[in-house]
């Protein structure tokens, strides 16, 4: 018997008409695809030293130097990696090594408590199997880490302290950490600092040189760049030790073929995004205020978290907790309205877990649970706020409906 | 959607009939393992990659609902503390009573739900509108399939659980289920059906027990009080138990022993003969009926004792707040603690939870005339 009936016709799960999980990851650009499909297209090995490869290598340098351009980087301190997560493991893992070989004492690594879990896991991982010794820097109660917090912690110890890692913004709350200062801090002791900017990369004029970073995480599907693309923007010097032996490319500090067609992708998007940023930092604080007006007015106890929306805040994200209600219970109700967002918590097996980075932030269990991110990003619209302020009401109503039991 | 081949078929039929679908696997672990290790335990993250890929081609929404703390706190801990008892606990039927039938039911009904679809292999029939006042909710009835049938851990539900439940596979065998499965190009047709405990991976529940709830050491006696052996936990036994009693002797008589009572005050466990397991009058409590009024008079029915166990021909009727039972033939291994579920031939009449039978010497017993 044929079983027609099978997902043809019925409601598809994937197409959600109002995306506000922009933080999440983000539509590729048209340009950005457009270049890719083109490169995927063509053949070559960038590490082959024939026509072909020559070809590709071009194509992956080309995008080094625009990704470094863009970056406030050379392009010797670009490291190419598959994301975010690989590039954040790298640089704490790396440079704890690094250190931590040339000399034992360095066994200390510094790392704010709101970190992303690429970071936090990783600095974990070397607690428990490398002979670190995990700090964890705290955070206000709007998620940032002071400048003074980080030399109090490192003067326990100053000769301890193998590296700092604290993020560019948080991707929950958006928080803008101090990111300069910290850096600045870190030097004076001559201490490694790295920085994920992941969520900042695009909204914020993220740069190496300027910030006085050791180095910083990027990835391209943050910003309309393809997943599979990320970058260790990495100072001179600075040298990690690999978590990827092989061919030695990256000048042996990442081994693996390029992706020159994702490369290609990825720079494509970092240099739309650099070109536009800070008109879209302008529209879409524009867009998120109105956000946050249009949620408060369906939902007056709703609670915004992080710093309030201003220079300390990513200019596309909005995170609120709604009293009563579960988040996950809200994320489905919007989800079958079809809006997109959050709650912004890691998942195992699909099942929420309270955001550390709340909890870090003095939130009870209860209003952690209670909470989601919308985040706006490159494609989003008034018509999405609209959405999101004509659905919000209701939804809350029913997911509180739905708790306590 | 547990991850299993019923649960999937159901949530397509139910689709494929026009109604509007939301897979949920429930999460009841507080430690899910990753892999599915055998035909035993459920719910690991193997199991909820399986559902989510069965709701892939269904072409449904699917979430996971995290129940572990409800599912510890109501199941479980009831599982422990019923043989901490001496009784012999039903997790499966808790589950669809506390569980599925209303921590879940209450949460989709409060998210704009109207009822839960599950994979039981049952029939359930909705009163007809011409029904007057008398008819007291859904009808439910045992599965085509004799050997699959679980209206036996749904006769606890309510007529409001049961007014909010579907099961479309009552009207299936299971064979045709697998093949539906199989046709519907659903990868989980092929995956063994768990059983026993799905909480208890390993199958050793003597072993879980213990872990819960420590060594507690007594007596096996015989039925004139002699001694003839020790255990380390009397909450390792179950009424009508052959195996694994380690008496390390035969009996005088070289028959089996069986376990006949089992009491935790004292740590005693009584074993002996086949036929003194023999009982014929049952005392229940907290009896549900099933879409049709308590019984004014005694009823005729059919009664069955465990899960997948014999209809015994019995009559029933209400005592006060519970309800007696005498069957027309002696039946062994009736453990307090489990439903007795009655028939209507195939349609169920009503459950209620065993507290005594008529074996049970230290129970105060008297039928009535």
């Amino acid at each position: 018997m044929k079983y027609p009936g099978n997902a043809s016709g019925r409601r598809s799960a994937a197409e959600n008409a109002v995306y506000l999980d922009h933080a999440a990851t983000t539509p590729m650009l048209p340009e950005a695809l457009a270049a890719m499909t083109e490169e995927l297209g063509q053949l070559g090995n960038p590490s082959s030293l024939h026509n072909q490869g020559r070809r590709a290598r071009r194509v992956v340098e080309e995008s080094r130097e625009q990704i470094a351009e863009a970056y406030g980087a050379r392009p010797s301190e670009v490291v190419f990696t598959s994301g975010g997560t690989e590039a954040d493991n790298l640089a704490v893992k790396g440079l704890f090594w690094a250190r931590h070989d040339a000399e034992p004492e360095f066994r200390r690594v510094l790392a704010a408590s709101a970190e992303h879990h690429a970071v936090l896991d990783s600095v974990k991982w070397l607690a428990e199997h490398e002979g670190a010794e995990a700090c964890w820097l705290p955070v206000d109660a709007t998620g940032t880490v002071s400048p003074a917090t980080a030399r109090e912690f490192i003067e326990r110890d100053p000769g301890s302290v193998a590296l700092v890692s604290v993020m560019w913004a948080n991707n929950e709350v958006g928080s803008v950490q101090p990111v300069a200062e910290l850096a600045a801090v870190a030097r004076e002791y001559e201490i490694p600092f790295h920085s994920d900017a992941v969520q900042a990369a695009g909204q914020l004029p993220v740069s190496l040189a300027g910030s006085g970073a050791t180095a910083l995480t990027v990835t391209g599907h943050k910003i309309g760049g393809p997943v599979g693309a990320g970058a260790l923007l990495l100072c001179r010097g600075a040298d990690p030790v690999p978590i990827l032996h092989g061919g030695g490319q990256e000048r042996d500090v990442r081994s693996g073929t390029l992706d020159a067609p994702a490369i290609r992708a990825f720079a494509t998007a970092v240099e739309i995004s650099r070109m536009r940023r800070d008109d879209e930092a302008k529209r879409l604080a524009a867009l998120r205020d109105d956000l946050i007006a249009r949620v408060l007015a369906a939902v007056p106890d709703a609670v915004l978290n992080g710093s309030p929306p201003g220079p300390d805040r990513l200019p596309g994200n909005a995170h609120f907790s709604f009293p009563g209600c579960e988040g996950d219970a809200l994320l489905m109700l919007l989800d079958a309205k079809g809006i997109a967002c959050s709650t912004g918590s890691a998942c195992t097996a699909g099942v929420a877990q309270p955001s550390h980075v709340l909890l870090a932030m003095g939130t009870d269990d209860a209003r952690a649970r209670g909470s989601l991110r919308f985040s706006l990003g490159h494609s989003s619209t008034q018509q999405d706020v609209d959405a999101l302020g004509a659905a919000i009401g209701e939804a809350v109503q029913r997911a509180r409906r739905a708790t306590g039991r | 959607m547990s991850g299993g081949v019923d649960s999937a078929v159901a949530a397509a039929r139910a689709a494929d009939a026009g109604h509007d679908v939301t897979g949920v696997h429930l999460a009841l672990s507080m430690n899910p393992a990753s892999y599915r290790t055998g035909a035993r335990g459920c719910c690991t993250l193997e199991d909820a990659r399986d559902a989510r890929r069965a709701a892939d081609v269904i072409g449904i929404p699917f979430y996971v609902w995290d129940m572990a703390q409800r599912f510890h706190d109501d199941v479980v801990r009831d599982f422990v503390d019923e043989y901490a008892r001496g009784n012999t606990p039903n997790p499966c039927l808790r589950c669809n009573e506390k569980i599925k039938f209303a921590a879940v039911l209450d949460r989709a009904v409060a998210l704009g739900f109207d009822a839960v679809c599950t994979g039981h292999h049952a029939r359930l029939t909705r009163p007809a509108s011409s029904a007057g006042p008398e008819s007291a909710g859904p009808r439910l009835a045992r599965s085509v399939d004799q050997a699959k049938d679980q209206s036996y851990v749904l006769a606890v539900l309510t007529s409001d659980q049961l007014s909010r439940a579907m099961f479309p596979l009552g009207g299936s065998t299971k064979d045709e289920v697998r093949h539906e499965a199989a046709a519907r190009g659903l990868a989980v047709a092929d995956k063994p059906d768990s059983h026993d405990v799905c909480f208890i991976a390993d199958g050793d529940t003597r072993k879980f027990l213990r872990g819960q709830l420590g060594a507690a050491p007594g007596q096996i006696l015989d039925e004139a009080g002699a001694a003839v052996g020790s255990h380390d936990g009397s909450y390792g036994f179950t009424i009508g138990q052959r195996r694994g009693l380690r008496i390390g002797h035969p009996a005088p008589d070289g028959r089996p022993r069986y376990v006949l009572d089992i009491e935790p005050a004292s740590g005693t466990v009584t074993v002996g003969p086949a036929e003194s397991l023999d009982v014929t009058e049952i005392e229940a409590e907290r009896p549900v009926w099933t879409g049709c009024p308590p019984p004014a008079a005694p009823v005729d029915c059919l009664v069955q004792l465990r899960a997948h166990g014999t209809a015994h021909p019995a009559t029933a009727w209400l005592d006060g707040a519970g309800l007696r039972i005498r069957l027309h033939e002696p039946a062994r291994g009736v453990a307090r603690g489990q439903a007795a579920v009655l028939y209507d031939a195939d349609t169920v009449l009503g459950s209620a939870t065993i507290t005594g039978t008529d074996r049970a010497a230290a129970s105060a017993w008297s039928s009535p005339a």
